[in-house]
């Protein structure tokens, strides 16, 4: 009974290891094999229609909710300190440095993640990676890297919209409903956000979910089981995991990019 | 000179972890023959073909096709030989999100600068090759699987290669697509003047079409000869495939304990 749960521990951190080590291996062979997603431009421009276009609607709709909810939870708390007319600061401050990037980045890793390992993982359960590469077209350089920058491209962009359309819903509540000056909305949220330590800080924070995502995302799709059950496994794996590294992510770099403020 | 073989196999070993599933096959295919291998489901023939197709290495043993042997070409090297290769997969393996016609065109895209207008004509011929032209902007997700192999086959030629394999072409068809199937495989290897290995294991459509079979059982070659050799041989395993017997030397149970004691019948015999 012990030794089979010594040998089962030890079994399983072999996998885990070798897993890492695949994973290592897959994301270097990305970047090697990337030249064909930059000189087949037109290759990277079509995944992004997929991961970045498609995800439009889900990202400007959450955004715009965010920022309303933030409008009034933000107005309740700051009117108790006759401090209503910084809303327009909490609000921008709220969505650029930390909402934009990690809430952009969960429904990315919902919404375009499952999507990519599905359909890698489908692709090779049908033997579509089989094929392409029994036709001496290599597969990650012609599936994987094109998917991959595309992500890593989108995924800024979809924030920036996130943090766009959420300081929108923050103003539509604020300002419009509930009446806060308009010019103190603005002209506080001008004042106070630095474009360095905010705007591009925020940029960063989304770079790198981008980056980690469409790994994750990839890496899973790649490494799915050829099966129904498999395909789904690892999507589910996609979302899980690559939620949980948003977050610890998140942590990592706030805990470098702030830690001189104030 | 050029040898009068295109694919050489010599005492090629493979498993899987520690079950091995290839144990010294030996195996050689003429330039310009259709040559079946044959065997029952597991038995290793896809693995022999994947092999064949350099996606993975023989443990011991040497691959040759074309003179070149697998083993010492490095990436560029067994991408350009698989550029003389094509590939038929079981159910087709087409590219679902793009239509047919862009699938035949792709190995013409990635591989040539022809331009459009010469890949277009070109395509349209390999498609009227498999009697599917009129079925160029249809998408995978519209073809029957008869269809779908037949466009496999046709992006398969689409560079005119020197070889092209087939995994299981005739599983699941019906008996028309499947008399359409083995013919276009026999038209083509004679027109193009292709080698053709056709991993099967439906005997009656295969033996109509073949010059040589090999049979593969328990990772080694068993029996090999022509169509009629093996419609004559009297090797048991031979016989039992040929005519389909339920029983043989390929057991119907699956091994297991006694029957009587699985039935927990004691000391009664069953």
């Amino acid at each position: 009974m012990f030794k089979q749960a010594i040998e089962n521990l030890g079994n399983r951190t072999i996998q885990g290891v070798w897993r890492m080590g695949f994973a290592v291996r897959f994301f270097v062979a990305i970047l090697l094999h990337s030249g064909t997603a930059f000189r087949r431009f037109g290759l990277t421009i079509r995944e992004m229609y997929f991961t970045g276009v498609l995800s439009l609607i889900i990202i400007l709709v959450s955004g715009l909710f965010v920022g309303m909810v933030l409008g009034l939870q933000g107005y309740e708390t700051l009117q108790r300190y006759g401090s209503e007319s910084a809303l327009g600061t909490l609000v921008a401050l709220s969505l650029v440095r930390e909402l934009g990037p990690v809430l952009a980045g969960l429904l990315f890793a919902s919404r375009a993640g499952s999507a990519i390992t599905a359909e890698i993982g489908l692709m090779k359960a049908t033997e579509q990676l089989s094929a392409m590469e029994m036709m001496a077209v290599d597969p990650i350089a012609r599936v994987v890297a094109p998917r991959f920058w595309a992500g890593v491209v989108s995924m800024p962009l979809l924030a920036a919209l996130f943090s766009a359309l959420g300081i929108f819903g923050g103003y539509l509540v604020g300002v419009k409903l509930i009446g806060v000056d308009e010019g103190s909305f603005w002209s506080q949220m001008q004042g106070a956000v630095d474009f360095e330590q905010d705007i591009l800080n925020g940029v960063i924070k989304s770079v790198v979910f981008g980056i980690a995502i469409t790994a994750i995302a990839l890496f899973e799709g790649y490494d799915a089981p050829p099966t129904a059950e498999g395909v789904s496994g690892a999507t589910t794996r996609t979302v899980v995991t690559s939620s949980l590294a948003v977050l610890a992510l998140d942590f990592v770099l706030t805990a470098f990019m702030f830690r001189g403020l104030n | 000179m050029q040898n009068d073989n295109l694919v050489e196999i010599e005492d090629a070993v493979f498993g899987y972890g520690a079950r091995p599933v290839l144990k010294g096959i030996n195996l050689t295919a003429k330039r310009g023959q259709v040559v079946a291998i044959m065997g029952s489901s597991g038995c290793g023939k896809t693995t022999l073909l994947r092999m064949i197709g350099g996606q993975i290495k023989p443990g011991q043993g040497t691959v040759r096709v074309a003179g070149e042997s697998l083993g010492e070409l490095d990436r560029a090297g067994l991408y350009r030989l698989r550029r003389k290769m094509g590939m038929l997969f079981q159910f087709g393996a087409l590219f679902t999100d793009i239509s047919v016609f862009d699938n035949v065109a792709f190995q013409l895209r990635e591989h040539t600068d022809l331009p459009e207008d010469a890949i277009r004509d070109l395509v349209l011929m390999k498609l009227n090759a498999v009697g599917l032209r009129g079925a160029a902007r249809l998408m995978p997700s519209e073809l029957s699987g008869g269809m779908a192999r037949r466009v496999a086959l046709a992006r398969a030629i689409a560079l005119e290669p020197m070889l092209v394999m087939y995994d299981e072409p005739f599983a699941g068809l019906d008996p028309i697509s499947l008399g359409v199937t083995g013919n276009l495989i026999r038209r083509l290897t004679d027109t193009l003047g292709l080698t053709s290995l056709v991993v099967t294991h439906d005997v009656q459509e295969s033996l109509k079409i073949v010059d040589y079979v090999y049979f593969v059982s328990e990772g080694v070659i068993v029996a090999e000869g022509t169509a009629d050799d093996i419609r004559a041989s009297e090797l048991p395993y031979v016989h039992q495939f040929v005519h389909g017997e339920s029983d043989g030397p390929v057991p119907f149970h699956y091994p297991a304990p006694r029957y009587a004691d699985d039935l927990r019948l004691g000391g009664l015999s069953v």
